[in-house]
């Protein structure tokens, strides 16, 4: 049996680890109300972008000029899938959740003959993806540097994209992140951003409540859009925007996302530290109780001998 | 008057301005427009320069970098890039931008040129105000 110094700094240790936990679970539970917040208020802007193309992808429906990040550019041979996770670990099932999306997606579509490309944000998915796939990561963008997600970070990944959509690097283009849904639940979704058609009306998989699949038809009373410039016009300049918000949607999700599950991952360190603090006093107690038990043994035979 | 128009401006980061107001100035890229309750729809792409909301006789300046006008029954709905309070914007603040749209206008040929030019146009104009 362990000695009475070692169990007391064993209960020692421990104790500081339970403040650590704490402290972080604080930390996060700060930040996700943040996080939470900045996600709430760059939804209007997304919800009405996505209401903008939808409205004006059904006007330009058959017209058979439309740009090819709306409809794509009728191949579906090179997949480039972005996979945004947290740069930081600590945070339970999180990071892991997402690269289990992506890898299942990477598997679907290898069996269907797809050749698959990797954009990665965030350190934690290029570790572990980094590992398996080093051959198909085209980029690799870590956001550890970045002391607040603003726009212009969404901006530069969008613009990146786009770019390589441009150049023919690839195809279609899919987004993998983690939806928000509450603290306790998070759900790893993949959505197709371009062709931007795709990514409307119809989820990938899980169905959330305030993605895109809300469809808005504004009543027009009959009468006619007026645009300025011309259709054409305006999507060129909307669909690389409308990238640039869904990759800052996804980035602002996975921050809350990554937030309440570190939240919920130290609350449950903190509620195991304790669980061995309890153990560890009643072990010391007891050790303690048997060496005063054998010490006084040991005076009263030595006193009855006498 | 007893018609109001419902305005909310919007940004990727933050909705800036939604209720109901009298009228609204925007900059659009063929020319300013001015939007009253009950206006035709329409989708207009604005250019860098200044909102102006008049909402009970008081006038409130916003100041907008890129995007969308988009004018329905229901209301207007601005999707700006980047927006903000034109009061809380200073010149000091903008000339990095303008030093930036600068520079890129030199790599810039065509069209994407004309529309930097426009954007520098229009961050002078406000920085110059």
């Amino acid at each position: 049996m362990a000695s009475l110094k070692e169990l007391q700094n064993r209960i020692k240790s421990v104790k500081n680890t339970q403040k650590i936990t704490k402290a972080m679970q604080m930390v996060a539970a700060a930040k996700l109300r943040k996080a939470q917040e900045a996600a709430e208020k760059s939804r209007p802007y997304s919800d009405r972008i996505g209401a903008v193309i939808q409205n004006l992808a059904n006007s330009m429906s058959g017209a058979g000029d439309a740009p090819e990040l709306l409809v794509g550019n009728g191949k579906s041979d090179t997949v480039l899938l972005v996979v945004a996770t947290a740069d930081r670990g600590l945070c339970g099932g999180f990071n892991t959740n997402i690269v289990r999306k992506a890898r299942e997606e990477i598997v679907a579509l290898e069996k269907a003959g797809k050749t698959v490309k990797l954009f990665l944000i965030g350190k934690k998915g290029y570790d572990q993806l980094n590992r398996l796939y080093d051959d198909q990561v085209v980029e690799y963008i870590s956001l550890k540097e970045e002391r607040k997600l603003h726009a212009g970070i969404a901006q530069r990944i969008g613009e990146q994209i786009t770019g390589m959509f441009e150049r023919g690097e690839f195809d279609v283009c899919k987004l993998v992140f983690s939806e928000f849904e509450n603290v306790m639940t998070q759900n790893a979704v993949s959505r197709t951003l371009i062709p931007a058609i795709a990514g409307m009306g119809v989820e990938d998989d899980t169905p959330g409540e305030h993605a895109a699949d809300k469809v808005f038809a504004p009543d027009l009373n009959g009468a006619i859009y007026t645009y300025e410039p011309d259709e054409a016009g305006i999507l060129r300049v909307l669909l690389p925007r409308n990238i640039n918000t869904q990759v800052f949607t996804a980035l602002l999700e996975n921050q809350a996302g990554e937030m309440g599950s570190k939240m919920t991952a130290m609350d449950n360190a903190t509620r195991n530290a304790g669980d061995m603090i309890d153990k560890l006093t009643l072990t010391f107690n007891r050790t303690r109780q048997a060496q005063i038990t054998s010490e006084l043994i040991e005076i009263i035979s030595g006193a009855e001998a006498l | 008057m007893a018609d109001k128009l419902q305005f909310s401006l919007v940004s990727p980061e933050v909705e800036l301005f939604t209720g109901e107001v009298d009228q609204v100035d925007i900059p659009g890229s063929e020319g300013d427009l001015g939007i009253l309750p009950n206006h035709s729809p329409l989708m207009a792409a604005i250019r860098t320069g200044a909102i102006t909301v008049y909402a009970d006789g008081a006038e409130t300046q916003y100041f907008v970098q890129g995007g969308f006008a988009d004018v329905t029954p229901a209301g207007l709905t601005v999707l700006a890039e980047r927006a903000a309070l034109l009061s809380e914007v200073t010149p000091d603040a903008l000339q990095g931008d303008i030093d930036a749209a600068t520079q890129a206008l030199e790599s810039l040929e065509g069209e994407a040129a004309l529309a930097m030019q426009q954007n520098l146009d229009g961050l002078k104009a406000v920085a110059g105000a």
